[in-house]
């Protein structure tokens, strides 16, 4: 094992070879910060980092880095997200020193949805760089102690970088080798997005382990328990980029009433199982959307409990 | 070329509300071609204000003209000797039109009678799109002829996002996802490659964010 390049639990988890399990939490819609606490209180030592979306789906919440800070204090690692949508270089490189100083060692590079989808349609979009270019300049950051424009940091942030992975989007073809720019730009770890399409997943993880990216960076597979029939429906009809096949949907109809839920953490379950085998998956990151006080129980039933200590 | 909009009539009204007697001035430019601020455009412009000011009971003067261009101080001339008759001036030219109106009769008023939206061409008579930005560093010919910056709502030198879905962009199903094209026409033609290497940040310094910009050709200066 080479030096670890942050003080990350969670790439201290990957590194021993763990199969690692993350988690994920939106900030609340206001300053409620005893919301905030009680949903990560589920999460607390049943995952090895915890997501914290920044104004995901463009809708206004608790700043990503603020709410990361208290899960710090409630002794949970955060894994900070970042979009790209709302700074520019300039706030981009303030907000990763300033998350770092806070404690943050683990920070995810995202492009973001677009503002015509969240509450201020009206807002101006910034995208000065991109998630590509944002992994980069983390990489920079962290490796060589310099910024954008190449003036030396005092004091570094070393951070683990994180990039996500749309193996649903289109084209499908080049999706791999997106990946593969995210891990030449920096990437250490990647998640991917909610995987509903397990044959187009193995196809392109697949490619994936052909082109040797699983022995570059650790690809942690995506999993959204469907709470119902509506969310599976909504995802396959109206969220882009989303891939939920027609049998999962009869599946879950077929649970019966009241069972559908259940249905779908089975699904889950079984999913995760799956990436344990399967080759190139370092690990599962469960969005278990609003469904916080959940993940206890799939985490046991997935049987990744309890988690390693490192 | 530049692509307009016509503002709503109100809107138009109500600029001219204190006013009795007006200069409506179009443009022969780009506002002619896309059939927005063009010498026919005029007359309706002209034609509809009046109709529905004598609705209200307070007829309306206009008269017309429409200069070769707007953005050419060459041109303005054109209504040198008028320009005092009227309490305001109507521009249908892009937003150049009106300020370059102002900035060569101070004492009049100009007011705009179209949105300018953006630089694109004639996709079909009656529908125009969007292909530059203007930001001042050309980057297309890294993508076999298309603008991620003009046409990608993100704006991506790296694309496509996870949004990109059958070939349109997360933000509508109206919108193509003009990375979708790039990549797949590179594909065809043998030249992933070339999209392989991942592209540096743009600088924005030639773009509108670095000020006001302004060109300036020497040989051309007197």
């Amino acid at each position: 094992m080479t030096d670890l390049k942050s003080e990350s639990r969670l790439e201290k988890v990957l590194r021993a070879g763990h199969f690692a399990f993350t988690g994920e939490c939106g900030p609340p819609k206001g300053a409620n910060v005893v919301h905030l606490k009680e949903k990560v209180s589920h999460l607390k030592e049943v995952v090895d980092s915890v997501n914290i979306t920044d104004n995901q789906t463009a809708v206004v919440r608790m700043s990503s880095w603020a709410a990361s800070t208290i899960l710090i204090q409630e002794g949970i690692e955060p894994n900070f997200q970042m979009v790209c949508r709302d700074r520019n270089r300039l706030a981009i490189q303030s907000d990763i020193l300033g998350v770092y100083a806070m404690g943050v060692r683990n920070m995810l590079c995202l492009s973001g949805d677009h503002q015509t989808f969240g509450n201020h349609p009206q807002g101006k979009n910034v995208y000065d760089i991109d998630s590509m270019q944002l992994i980069a300049l983390v990489k920079k950051m962290r490796d060589e102690g310099k910024f954008m424009n190449d003036e030396e940091i005092d004091v570094p942030p070393r951070l683990f970088i994180g990039a996500a992975s749309n193996p649903f989007a289109d084209p499908f073809e080049f999706r791999v080798h997106r990946l593969a720019m995210k891990i030449e730009a920096g990437a250490d770890f990647v998640q991917t997005q909610c995987i509903y399409n397990m044959d187009k997943f193995r196809d392109f993880m697949k490619m994936a382990v052909d082109m040797g990216l699983h022995e570059k960076c650790y690809i942690l597979a995506g999993v959204t328990p469907m709470k119902s029939v509506g969310m599976a429906q909504y995802m396959a009809k109206s969220v882009p980029g989303m891939d939920v096949p027609e049998s999962l949907i009869k599946r879950l109809r077929g649970a019966g009433k009241g069972k559908v839920a259940e249905e779908g953490i089975r699904f889950a379950v079984e999913q995760i199982e799956e990436f344990k085998e399967m080759e190139g998956i370092a690990g599962v990151h469960l969005m278990a959307i609003e469904w916080e006080h959940r993940v206890p129980e799939i985490a046991e039933r997935a049987k990744v409990l309890p988690r390693p200590q490192v | 070329m530049i692509i307009a909009d016509r503002k709503p009539i109100h809107e138009i009204l109500e600029m001219i509300e204190d006013c009795d007697r007006i200069l409506v001035v179009g443009c022969k430019g780009c506002v002619t071609v896309c059939n927005i601020g063009g010498a026919k455009e005029v007359g309706i412009l002209a034609s509809t204000l009046k109709i529905a000011r004598k609705k209200e009971g307070r007829p309306l003067e206009v008269d017309e003209r429409t200069l070769e261009r707007q953005c050419d101080p060459e041109y303005l001339d054109q209504i040198k000797d008028v320009v005092d008759q009227y309490d305001a001036v109507i521009s249908m030219a892009c937003g150049v039109g009106p300020q370059f109106l102002s900035e060569a009769f101070p004492a009049q008023r100009f007011f705009p009678a179209l949105n300018t939206s953006f630089m694109g061409g004639a996709l079909q008579h009656g529908v125009w799109s969007e292909r530059c930005a203007g930001c001042g560093t050309c980057v297309i010919h890294y993508f076999d002829g298309m603008c991620p910056i003009a046409r990608c709502s993100k704006s991506l030198l790296n694309g496509p996002c996870g949004g990109s879905a059958s070939g349109k962009c997360e933000i509508s199903k109206d919108v193509d996802c003009i990375w979708d094209k790039i990549v797949k026409k590179k594909m065809e033609q043998g030249r992933l490659k070339d999209l392989l290497a991942v592209r540096p940040a743009k600088d924005w310094r030639t773009s509108r964010d670095g000020g006001p910009r302004k060109s300036e050709r020497e040989e051309l200066v007197q």
